[in-house]
Parts: C-alpha cells; sequence; structure tokens
C-alpha cells in the first residue's frame, strides 16, 4: 500500500485518501458501453450543434440506447391514466378519466401506506402486486403454478440481475465462481461480473447460422473455465441483445439439460418477451419449457428469470420496473436475498404500479380494451416492420452482413473493415469498431455502439443499432450508413 | 446470539403485516389499526403528500391533463416545463446516466443558496434511486475488498441500520464510535479517536460516516462540532460520508443545520481544498416525504478526477434514477416562489411534543429532540426487570425486542428495538418516528403510556 503521507521537516504532506491506487481496483475494470465513450462524444456534438456550430446534419439521432419513447414511441394511453390518477388521486373525481383506469388506481392506492405511492413497500415489493406477477405468469406459461413468494419486483430488471450475481458469487482464486454468459452479450453482465470480480464464461453465439445457440460451444466454454475456476451460472438472453436471435423450444430445453447435468444456476434474462417478429419463431418462456420438461427438472433446477417494464410494447425505461421470478431456491438463500433487497429500501413505487398494468391490462370486457389493444398491436407491428426493414436494407450494403431481426430492439450486422482502416484504428489507439463509429457519429450524427462493447469472435467486428426510430427516419439512418459504409471502404481501399 | 438475532430480523414486520391483515379480516383487537412508526416512512404515517407536487407528477405521467383547466396554471406550466427536459417529451426515456441536467442543475443551485451562495459544481452531483444507492455506489469505489487488512469504515452508535448492511455487503468491517447519550448524543472527538485506535490490526479505516441530524438519536450537530469532525477526518485522512437526509427536519430550540460542504468550505485552506466528502440527500424524508419515489442525490467535493470518471461509470451501469423521483427532486430543490398560487401550500415537517411524553413516564429517558424524524428513547429496566423480561420473552429475546414485541401485540404500535441500530452494551432503546400528523402522533403517545405503565408494573 502507497502512504500518501510524507513527512517532510516534519510537517505532513496529506494526499487524497481515495485514489486510482487506493480505490477498488474491480471498479477500475467496469465499463459499460451503451453509455461509454461514443455517447459521451455524442452529447458533446449535441451541445456543439446547440451553441450554432456548422456541422453536415442538424441533429444526433442516438440509435445507441433501447429507449423506445426516446426515439418517438407513444406511451400506452392506459397505464398512464392509472398512474396519473395513483399521483394525485383527486383526479378519481374527474369524469374524464375510464371506470376501469380508476378501478385499477384505487386498488394499488389501497395497498399502498397511507394510500400513497410515495411510501416505502416492502422490500419485495407490494404483495398483491407480486400476486398479480405471479396470476400473469401462470396464464402465459399454461397454467403452471407460480408463487408470490417467489417473485421480487425490482428497480428494472438489472437491479434483479446484480442482486442474484451478488448472491452467486464468492470463492477464492480457482474456486472463483465462473458466470457463463453469451459472446455477444449486454454489457450490464460484463460489467456486473468486473465489479463482482467474478469470472467471466465467454460461450459464442453463431452468427453463421442466426447468431444460434449450440450446446458444443456451452461444452467446450464450460470445460475450457473449469480449469481456472468455478463455474456455477449459466446466464441466457432470450430474445437476445444484442442479437435478437429467439431461441427454439429445442434449444431452451438443450440449455435446461445443460444446466441440469453440468449443476449450474440459470438465469433467464427474458425483458424482450413479447418484441417477437420473426416467422416461425415465438417466445418460449424457461419457466414454462423447465416444467414441461417433468419433475425430475422442475424440482432441481435453480432458475431466475427476469423481466422489466422497459421494453415490449410499453418502452417506460423511466419508471425502473421490473422484477425476477425464482425457482427451487434453497430457502436460506431466500433469507439472505432479503436482506440484499433490503439494502434498496424498495423499489420504485410508481414502476411497481406500472408493471402491475403490465401483468393486469385491460381485458375484452373492460371500456379501456379497445384503445389499449389498438397501441399494443401498433407499437408492436410497426417495430416487426422496421426489423424487417433493416435487415433488408443492411443486406444491400457489400461489406455489411445482417441476420434477420427476429426479435428484440437491435440489430448487430457484420461489418468488413479494410486493412488500411484497422491498421488508421491501431495508429489513432481506437479499436477498429469504435474509429467506424467515431466517423459515422463525426460525418452523420449518427451514434451506433461499436461491436467490442458487447463482444465479438477476433478479427470481426459490428455495430448495434436501435430500431426504434420512427420508419422515416429509420430509412435515412439506414440509408446514410449505408453511404457512410461505401465511402468508409472506398477511402480506406 | 446471532442466530437469535437473525430470526429477529424481519419477524417483527412479518408480525405487523399479519395483525394489518387480521384487522382487515375483522379480527377483533384492543386497536382499530396498527400505528405503523417502524420506518421514517411520513406517508405511510399518515402524512399527506403536497398537493403541488402530485398535480405536477400527474401531468407529467399524463400530458393531457397540461391543458385541463383543472389544474392550476403554475401547475400546468411547471409540468410543460419538466417534460420539456425529457428525452422524446416522455417522463418514461432514460435520462443521463447522473440524472437530468437541468435537474442537476437546479440541485447546485438549491446547494449554493442552502449554503450562503458557496458553488456547487453540477458535473460532482449524481442522482440515484435514493440516496442509499449512492451510499452503496461511493462505498463501492472506497472498499477494496481484496485488501488486508480490510477496509474499514467509522459508524456512529446508533447507526441508521441500513447503511451498516451495505458497508459490511461490501466485505468491509464497521468502526463502531459511540455518540454520548448523557450529552444529548454529541459526537466526541476523544471517541472517534478511541474508535480510530480500537481498528489498529484489525481494519484499514478509510471513511468516517456520519449522519447529521441524527437517525435514530435526534441530534442536530453544532457547527463547532462538525467542525471537529472535518479537522479529525483531515488529520487522520479519512473520507468523509455525510448523510444529511434529514436537513430539512430541524426543530430544536438555538439549533440550525450547517452543511459540512458549507463549514468545510469556511474552513478554508488546508481543509477546504483536501478533504474528501461525499454530501447525501434525499427527497424522502423532509416536507416531500415521497420514499416511494426512490430519489437522492450525492455531491462530491474534492475528489480525483481519474476517479471521478470511474464513478461516472459506475452510476451509468445503473442506467438512471426513476425518473419521476428526479422531478420531485427538481420540485424540491426549485420550489413554488412567493407569489405563486401553489407557494402558500409548501410547509415544513415539525414535530409533536413527544420529548415531554416520553420523559414524563417512569423508566422512560430522552434527550430533547432536536431534529431528525425519529425519537429513540432508553428503557430504564432494573436489572431484575431485565432478567425477569429475558426468562418471559418466548424466544429469550432482549428487553427491547420483547418491549416493540409486546407493544406491537398489545398496544397496536408498531416500533423498532434498538439493537438494530447498535447501542451500548446493557442498554435499551426503542426508536419510532415522529412525523405522523398530530392526531395519530397524540394516540401513538397515548397508547404509548398506557402500555407502557402496565409494562413496567409487570417487569419491575
Amino acid at each position: 500500500i502507497v502512504t500518501q503521507h510524507t513527512a517532510v521537516n516534519g510537517i505532513s504532506h496529506r494526499g487524497r485518501v481515495l485514489t486510482l491506487d487506493s480505490m477498488n481496483p474491480n471498479v477500475k475494470r467496469v465499463e459499460y458501453a451503451v453509455r461509454g465513450p461514443i455517447v459521451q462524444r455524442a452529447v458533446q456534438i449535441e451541445k456543439e450543434l446547440k451553441e450554432g456550430v456548422k456541422k453536415p446534419f442538424t441533429e444526433v439521432i442516438k440509435a445507441n440506447i433501447g429507449d423506445a419513447h426516446a426515439m418517438g414511441q407513444k406511451p400506452i394511453t392506459f397505464f398512464r391514466q392509472v398512474l396519473a390518477l395513483c399521483s394525485y388521486p383527486a383526479l378519481l373525481e374527474d369524469s374524464k378519466f375510464p371506470e376501469d383506469a380508476k378501478k385499477r388506481a384505487q386498488r394499488i392506492l389501497e395497498a399502498c401506506g397511507g394510500h400513497s405511492i410515495g411510501a416505502y413497500s416492502t422490500s419485495q415489493g407490494i404483495e398483491c402486486i407480486r400476486q398479480d406477477v405471479a396470476r400473469y405468469i401462470e396464464k402465459r406459461d399454461g397454467g403452471i403454478p407460480s408463487n408470490p413468494d417467489n417473485i421480487y419486483l425490482s428497480t428494472g430488471a438489472s437491479d434483479a440481475i446484480v442482486t442474484i450475481l451478488k448472491l452467486l458469487v464468492c470463492g477464492e482464486g480457482r474456486d472463483r465462481t465462473g458466470v457463463m454468459i453469451s459472446i455477444p452479450q449486454y454489457p450490464l453482465y460484463s460489467a456486473a461480473l468486473a465489479d463482482l470480480g467474478a469470472v467471466q464464461i465467454n460461450y459464442y453465439l453463431d452468427e453463421d447460422n442466426c447468431w444460434s445457440l449450440n450446446i458444443t460451444e456451452l461444452r467446450r466454454a464450460l470445460n475450457a473455465a473449469r480449469e481456472h475456476c468455478n463455474p456455477r451460472v449459466l446466464c441466457i438472453i432470450n430474445p437476445g441483445n444484442p442479437t435478437g436471435q429467439v431461441q427454439s423450444r429445442q434449444c431452451i430445453e438443450d440449455v435446461i439439460r445443460f444446466a441440469k447435468e453440468e449443476h449450474l444456476f440459470l438465469m433467464a434474462d427474458e425483458v424482450y418477451q413479447d418484441n417477437v417478429y420473426a416467422e416461425g419463431c415465438q417466445f418460449h418462456s424457461f419457466k414454462k419449457v423447465l416444467f414441461e420438461m417433468g419433475p425430475e427438472y422442475s424440482n432441481t433446477v435453480e432458475m431466475a428469470s427476469f423481466h422489466s417494464t422497459s421494453k415490449c410494447y410499453m418502452g417506460e425505461c423511466g419508471f425502473r420496473g421490473g422484477y425476477m421470478e425464482v425457482i427451487n431456491l434453497d430457502p436460506e438463500v431466500k433469507a439472505q436475498l432479503i436482506k440484499l433487497v433490503s439494502v434498496r429500501l424498495c423499489p420504485p413505487v410508481p414502476g411497481q404500479a406500472l408493471l402491475d398494468l403490465v401483468v393486469n391490462p385491460p381485458q375484452p370486457d373492460e371500456p379501456s380494451y379497445a384503445t389499449f389493444m389498438k397501441e399494443r398491436t401498433a407499437v408492436l407491428s410497426t417495430l416487426a416492420e422496421k426489423a424487417r426493414l433493416t435487415e433488408q436494407i443492411f443486406n444491400t450494403v457489400p461489406g455489411i452482413t445482417c441476420n434477420p431481426v427476429q426479435g428484440a430492439m437491435y440489430t448487430f450486422p457484420g461489418i468488413t473493415l479494410p486493412q488500411k482502416a484497422i491498421d488508421k484504428a491501431k495508429e489513432l489507439g481506437l479499436v477498429p469498431d469504435m474509429f467506424y463509429c467515431m466517423r459515422l457519429l463525426e460525418e452523420d450524427g449518427i451514434c451506433l455502439v461499436p461491436g467490442s462493447g458487447f463482444g465479438q469472435r477476433e478479427g470481426t467486428y459490428h455495430f448495434r443499432m436501435t430500431i426504434l426510430p420512427p420508419t422515416d427516419k429509420l430509412k435515412v439512418v439506414l440509408q446514410k450508413i449505408r453511404e457512410f459504409h461505401l465511402r468508409f471502404t472506398q477511402e480506406f481501399s | 446470539m446471532w442466530n437469535m438475532k437473525q430470526l429477529a430480523y424481519g419477524a417483527l414486520a412479518r408480525r405487523a403485516n399479519q395483525i394489518k391483515d387480521e384487522l382487515r379480516q375483522g379480527v377483533r383487537k384492543p386497536y382499530k389499526e396498527v400505528i405503523d412508526v417502524f420506518q421514517g416512512d411520513l406517508h405511510g404515517a399518515g402524512m399527506k403528500p403536497l398537493t403541488f407536487v402530485r398535480q405536477v407528477l400527474a401531468a407529467c405521467v399524463y400530458p393531457p391533463l397540461i391543458n385541463s383547466n383543472n389544474l392550476p396554471l403554475d401547475v400546468r406550466q411547471r409540468a410543460q416545463k419538466e417534460l420539456g427536459r425529457c428525452v422524446g417529451g416522455s417522463v418514461g426515456s432514460y435520462s443521463a446516466a447522473a440524472g437530468i441536467p437541468e435537474i442537476v442543475h437546479s440541485i447546485s443551485e438549491f446547494i449554493k443558496r442552502r449554503d450562503g451562495g458557496i458553488p456547487s459544481h453540477p458535473e460532482n452531483i449524481y442522482i440515484s434511486p435514493g440516496s442509499q444507492w449512492s451510499i452503496s455506489n461511493i462505498l463501492n469505489v472506497l472498499v477494496n475488498r481484496e485488501a488486508s487488512p480490510r477496509t474499514g469504515v467509522l459508524i456512529p452508535v446508533p447507526c441508521y441500520n441500513i447503511t451498516v448492511l451495505s458497508i459490511t455487503q461490501l466485505g468491509a468491517v464497521t468502526v463502531p464510535y459511540y455518540l454520548s447519550e448523557e450529552q444529548a448524543w454529541a459526537l466526541q472527538v476523544e471517541e472517534l479517536q478511541r474508535a480510530l485506535e480500537s481498528a489498529k490490526g484489525v481494519c484499514s479505516p478509510v471513511a468516517l460516516y456520519v449522519i447529521n441530524p441524527g437517525n435514530p438519536a435526534g441530534y442536530v450537530q453544532s457547527q463547532k462540532s462538525v467542525q471537529e469532525v472535518i479537522r479529525f477526518a483531515w488529520e487522520k485522512r479519512l473520507f468523509l460520508l455525510v448523510d444529511e437526509l434529514y436537513q430539512d427536519c430541524v426543530y430544536g430550540e438555538n439549533c440550525e443545520f450547517v452543511s459540512y460542504k458549507r463549514t468545510l468550505s469556511e474552513m478554508g485552506p488546508p481543509f477546504s481544498g483536501t478533504v474528501e466528502l461525499a454530501s447525501f440527500h434525499s427527497v424522502s424524508k423532509g416536507f416531500l416525504g415521497e420514499c416511494g419515489l426512490r430519489a437522492g442525490y450525492v455531491e462530491l467535493v474534492n475528489l480525483d478526477p481519474a476517479v471521478m470518471k470511474h464513478i461516472h461509470t459506475i452510476f451509468s451501469k445503473d442506467s438512471c434514477a426513476p425518473v419521476l423521483g428526479q422531478i420531485a427532486l427538481d420540485l424540491m430543490t426549485d420550489p413554488p416562489k412567493p407569489g405563486d398560487p401553489s407557494y402558500p401550500l409548501y410547509k415544513q415537517v415539525g414535530p409533536e411534543n413527544c420529548t415531554l411524553v416520553i420523559n414524563s413516564l417512569p423508566g422512560f429517558s430522552c434527550p430533547p429532540l432536536e431534529g431528525g424524524l425519529f425519537a429513540f428513547p432508553r428503557l430504564n429496566l432494573t436489572p431484575k426487570a431485565v432478567q425477569k423480561a429475558k426468562v418471559t420473552a418466548e424466544m429469550q429475546e432482549d428487553p427491547d425486542t420483547f418491549y416493540c414485541t409486546r407493544l406491537l401485540e398489545e398496544g397496536g404500535v408498531f416500533t423498532s428495538p434498538g439493537w438494530e441500530y447498535g447501542q451500548k452494551e446493557g442498554t435499551y432503546h426503542i426508536r419510532f418516528c415522529i412525523a405522523a400528523p398530530q392526531d395519530i402522533m397524540e394516540e401513538l403517545l397515548r397508547r404509548l403510556s398506557s402500555f407502557h405503565m402496565t409494562f413496567m408494573k409487570d417487569f419491575s
């Protein structure tokens, strides 16, 4: 430990307590590309534009983050009506609000301390909301029971994911917990694993086969990892982020079987479960498949499934609503879990209320049903159309290869970079796809995230773009990227 | 002993919920409802939310309300202003990692005004889902899990229990310094020194955690005391973590809240440019009491710029604080002005005259409450009474837990036992929130007195 106190003539010189040397070394390894350096540059450029600096574009299009409302998607009217009623209950007297919205609001408020969304809830989340979540899961999974005691509401799904990882990561040296995660992955996982000092075990998705998951690859990664750590967890994102693949039922069964054989805790990130577009693709929850595989699996495999209010058709990122359902957790571990979540006090109550509406939407016999269904269908069908459009246009560009966007909100196309560009990037101390994306940002005002932020096979390059901009704008963006790519390739040929 | 406490953890809360359910189902009890003063939960204790705040939030959530004549003009204008700061004009979009920039700016202006003009830089401020989230993040940066000896954090006794949980969950060691109950919970530098000494060979203390105004003890530090702590932190090279959540809850005579930031700045060099300070505040207490919205902030002073970059990354992987909470923070730090239609409705919380009632009860003592939201009276039980209570208690729990359990069952008042916060060996306390509306406080004190008399008679 370097002492920052030096006595000179008996007088101490005081250095800082918190320095790069003294700080938690794990924190130094944490990166989060979605809000990383390229976004910081984008924000700077936006400031410059505001100040009147002339650029080849008039706005920065932030296609880096899965934020639907930021890109103009409208909230679901019914949800916002209920939340407004919860915020200011005097509105319950206002005839402009439909009866079904009022009923939902009253039920939620009754479950809140002092009938206010400003009161703390229990750390696990408001009980009647957890009951509604359990019922939603049962309905979704064809009647397979869900116990509200196994439901933990959270501050977005990320909070729950980190909480479970905290429970699982332990050990020293060769016994340190290893966590399997797909490459490419959503960088919350790599960030959390770095922060916790866990060992990240990469399993590669197969780009040549629509980013599919192969058990042989899982086995390869696991066996290699056993040499230097204690693998205990397998994370899977379905539908995938950034890749958008939707796992087949067979694949999910294979993964569950693998987890049981190899004694791994399964973490199923299912926040995009309503975002399925490709024909022939369907969302199968891990919970459902697990139970349909029979008691040999459903009684033994330990699992946590995650969902959120940020994606799907709601896009309510700013509410920070989410939950996890835990299966087959040791009761003593659950007691520790309660202690862990109590450090957060409780999840944001408006987010809990919103989650309640998501799992308990208007029913066919209710006044708000027609509008609700219309809005929901419009959002999902627009996304499906944009997914198709994106794949189609990118595949017309020589040097860009785009797998079908089967689900989620992103595309992760492979880009071929000329050797000269790779060399230039190295010269500038940049990873090649960061160099590419920075250029695109400076020249066209389009902000994407380089594939290196998500992980990719050595020697391959990608970027992640959201499919969220409004259709007309998206067409322009796709066109501009096309032109940029051709220009860039030309420049460095 | 630890296992016993583990069992007790959450047991009282579970029982309280059970009783609430039983009452809802119509089970007869000596009381009609549970007075829940277990947490610093103002709305849960019956305080009404501020109308202006809730009207603005409702209009932000459901923008058609902005065109509604049912809401006052200043509400509609404010909602429009807030929405204009949200990306895509929606409270459903993510904000920047540190918070909506204009709101971060409001906070810095609020701090500057509060501190007599001392500048506050927006880039040193991070908004998070509640203050405890920020405390956790800063602790995470400070605590080196791989270090040997382990990282230590000085904490007061008694201390807010959630922070203690955060510290221990990060793998750090708590180094307790005892506040002096005989001197109205004063913080004595000699005691800080003793605590630091006690850490030798056990852990490596890097930070000093202070709560002002206090929780659970209801003190407000004098400026002199604040200066002493800053000087001590400077001398001993400790990072200052200052929990100032109750800064708007000051009511003791001759008591005034002076922020650590302000005091540090006014102390001048060498302190002002070197002591590393993290100050925490939130929208949960004070006159908003919006615990459920989850919004707080940290202001960082004199931190290494290289470390700040990493702090930014840590906050960014959490995405952002809930936008409604951020807006509530804006309404707290930039409230309606005199002349605005909604101005008269903004008012301060004041406690009721609990100290008098508590001290009038034999076997109960409590220094005058100066600030914060809690009373932390001491149960003065004779050794014989302590023994008798231990024997009677179903699970041989300590007298304070036993007292709280009985008070809940028989009196319908949900409080928490002193051991949760730490107390000197052999002393017993209970904590309860004193910010409920007057009628509820009167009922609470009536039930408490009645129960207490019976308890003292049974266990004398």
